[in-house]
């Protein structure tokens, strides 16, 4: 066989698990983060310093009972996960996080470290992104049950309030690159202005950046915009009948979802894979990648615990009368540049 | 086009619901997420306590009452040991220092109160983290408690003759710990809270009273000071010593959530000023009871030695002390508002009825009135807003 196409396969195999180590170790930072916020010690027992903690949550999940409503819709019901899950793993399939490599010389070609260099990459991300909101919205209206049926509402409430300013966000960074393709968003990013001023899409259109990483928490359901679980209000939301690994899957695909859209935030935003400085050899810029992934991340967990939860009919209002405007003139003045500046 | 059929959905919240403070359950009609009709259900933390307490001998009860509003036990015991020492006519004979320890446990009380009233309410609107900062501020009053009485929630530390005994080691300096470490703590909630756009576009506006409506459930007390109701028992019929101490009454015109919010913030402040003005007044050893071999047991030394002692410490723990016949009633400003203990007394040694005016069960009433026509997030803000504690109610 074409060693491209082993490396292909194993690249892709090893994005899988990264994606689901990635959980593992987002839900050990977060709970060790949420500790030092709350002045606690988090995890402590589990290895040295709970770092086996997450593995003893996935066991625990494992060997509970699954549970499901008599009263529940057997197909939807378990289907529901599932969509969630592979809507948060499928996204990352078009998000490149590196340039090109040939392992230190043992391929012949060079290959991408992307799963798939698709030319309407930016469609699929909106595409697949908004359809893990199904997942949960199936599981709201699947479990019949009061309080799941609540959170299903209002994640499909909240979707039609955040999807358009989101895609108009997306829509300014295309007119910038000129490109639906991931790859050539983030190579067009490459260099600096003056010298210093990374050439990072955040610098043209910050509004944008904001715009998307507002309607980034609501697409993950991150506090503050965590009204489909919000726990002090409706139990658990969409999954208060789930259990067992049908509940892990909600809950892998929660932490999965923050990795893709903080991904995608760093590759239409923040230069992807490039180091601000231009010192560091190219072939290490996946090790940028993630530390610019990780400080988005460490962002969306500090706001989850310093926050309080917005209601759901003020999202609504927010989305439609301060963000979709916002986001069409960011759009409009965006174009209005690259016109004037060519 | 047809008319598309619609139908209300009735939820179920609670007994069993994160944030109904223990037992609340309310059976509320849904038509989407707006709340059309509410009923509040009680009686699931019924304990008997008052019934309970006709079978204790007077002193007995202390403890009993203690357990009622749980999140301020010693709010309970003052109003309940003011009421018998009315019965009693103890209130002139009290040395002027119990009266000055008491109201410092009192405004601690409230502070320990409303500290955990604080990280609730805030939690239950989604800032988890200040729930935990306030539980490490009460942490510290928990400590003071354990160190004046062993007991953390309920000290059963204020006695019918004045407080079981006098003040620890230490204790000074444990208050004034806390005195010097609140004031920074609080600047800091209200830089998380107080300014917070989300947190004011939770609670702004949302389950307002008026002035009116907060009369006609007699919600005297923080929420009615929201809805701008000067009345505070602590001014308008001052009990122990609070006519010389110099304090404000926070006051609000809102009557929502913010405003309730708001004043009970500004109360803290008030407490710790005069925690303040009576820690240097309280001398660290001194006398702790009134001069009564009748209510007042003897020093244990002298119990072991003296034939005289060892009687008297036997009367008053096997019969007790009778107190005079009659029915009495003393109002004190507990943090939830105004709390009192209506008892009567057949001129034996144990109460012939308490009955306990509860300012949890009077906001229960008030509940319908605030949620209907909200919204389910606005439900949680306004019970913990109301700050009702569930023992309070049922008891």
């Amino acid at each position: 066989m074409n060693p491209a196409v082993i490396a292909h396969l194993v690249l892709i195999v090893a994005i899988f698990f990264a994606l689901q180590i990635s959980a593992a170790v987002l839900v050990y930072f977060e709970r060790k983060i949420a500790a030092r916020i709350q002045q606690r010690l988090g995890p402590y027992r589990v290895g040295p310093h709970g770092v086996l903690q997450p593995l003893a949550d996935i066991v625990k999940l494992m060997f509970k009972e699954e549970l499901r409503p008599k009263a529940a819709d057997t197909w939807l019901f378990y289907l529901a996960p599932i969509l969630s899950a592979t809507a948060a793993f499928a996204a990352f399939a078009v998000v490149p996080f590196g340039s090109e490599t040939t392992l230190f010389g043992l391929l012949d070609q060079p290959i991408r470290l992307q799963v798939a260099d698709v030319n309407v990459a930016l469609l699929v991300v909106f595409a697949i992104t908004s359809m893990g909101v199904y997942g949960i919205v199936l599981a709201g209206w699947s479990s019949n049950s009061k309080y799941s049926l609540l959170g299903g509402l209002r994640s499909a409430a909240q979707m039609i309030s955040y999807e358009l300013s989101y895609a108009l966000a997306l829509a300014a960074v295309l007119v910038l690159a000129n490109s639906l393709s991931l790859r050539e968003i983030v190579e067009h990013q490459a260099g600096h202005w003056l010298g210093v001023i990374p050439k990072w899409y955040v610098f043209l259109t910050p509004v944008g950046f904001i715009v998307y990483m507002i309607a980034g928490v609501a697409e993950t359901n991150r506090a503050p915009f965590d009204f489909p679980e919000a726990e002090q209000e409706l139990v658990a939301g969409y999954h208060t009948e789930y259990s067992s690994m049908s509940f892990a899957l909600f809950f892998l695909a929660e932490y999965v979802n923050m990795v893709t859209v903080s991904a995608v935030a760093v590759s239409l935003f923040l230069g992807g894979w490039f180091d601000p400085f231009g010192l560091t050899p190219e072939w290490l810029g996946w090790v940028w990648f993630l530390v610019k992934v990780s400080a988005l991340l460490f962002f969306y967990i500090w706001m989850r615990w310093t926050l309080p939860r917005y209601r759901y009919d003020q999202l609504m209002a927010f989305g439609w009368k301060v963000l979709l405007p916002v986001a069409t003139v960011n759009l409009l003045a965006v174009a209005g540049l690259v016109v004037w500046w060519g | 086009m047809p008319e598309l059929r619609t139908e209300t959905m009735t939820v179920n919240m609670g007994p069993q619901h994160p944030s109904t403070h223990g037992v609340l359950r309310l059976v509320i009609e849904l038509d989407g997420e707006t709340i059309v009709k509410s009923q509040v259900t009680i009686g699931y933390l019924h304990t008997g306590i008052e019934k309970t307490a006709e079978q204790k001998k007077w002193q007995q009860v202390i403890p009993l009452v203690e357990r009622m509003d749980y999140l301020a036990a010693q709010s309970n015991a003052l109003a309940f040991v003011l009421a018998v020492e009315r019965l009693l006519d103890l209130e002139s004979r009290l040395p002027e220092r119990v009266t000055k320890i008491r109201v410092l446990l009192m405004e601690l009380q409230r502070l320990s109160s409303h500290l955990v009233w604080l990280g609730t309410h805030a939690m239950e609107v989604g800032a988890i983290s200040v729930m935990l900062y306030c539980f490490r501020e009460r942490e510290l009053l928990l400590n003071i408690n354990e160190m004046i009485a062993g007991f953390r929630l309920f000290p059963s530390y204020i006695r019918i003759g004045g407080l079981r005994e006098d003040l620890p080691i230490g204790f000074h300096e444990a208050v004034r710990e806390f005195l010097d470490r609140l004031p920074p703590k609080l600047k800091d909630y209200h830089g998380l809270l107080t300014k917070n756009r989300i947190w004011e576009k939770r609670t702004r506006g949302v389950g307002v009273l008026s002035k009116q409506d907060v009369l006609d459930w007699g919600l005297v007390g923080p929420i009615g000071r929201a809805c701008g109701l000067d009345y505070d028992v602590r001014r308008a019929f001052p009990y122990l010593c609070y006519d010389t101490l110099d304090f404000d009454v926070p006051l609000e015109t809102d009557g929502d959530v913010y405003a309730r919010y708001l004043v009970r913030m500004r109360e803290m402040e008030e407490s710790a000023s005069i925690c303040r003005q009576l820690i240097d007044q309280i001398a660290p050893t001194g006398e702790w009871a009134v001069d009564d071999p009748r209510l007042v047991p003897p020093p244990k030394d002298r119990v072991y030695t003296e034939m005289e002692a060892l009687i008297q410490h036997f009367l008053i723990y096997s019969q007790g002390f009778t107190v005079p016949a009659g029915d009495a009633y003393v109002p004190i400003e507990g943090p939830r508002g105004e709390q009192g203990f209506y008892v009567v007394s057949d001129g034996t040694n144990r109460p012939w009825r308490i009955k306990s005016r509860p300012p949890s069960f009077l906001a229960c009433q008030a509940l319908p009135q605030l949620i209907e026509g909200g919204l389910i997030a606005d439900v949680i803000a306004v019970i913990g807003s109301t700050d009702v504690v569930m023992g309070d109610v049922d008891r």
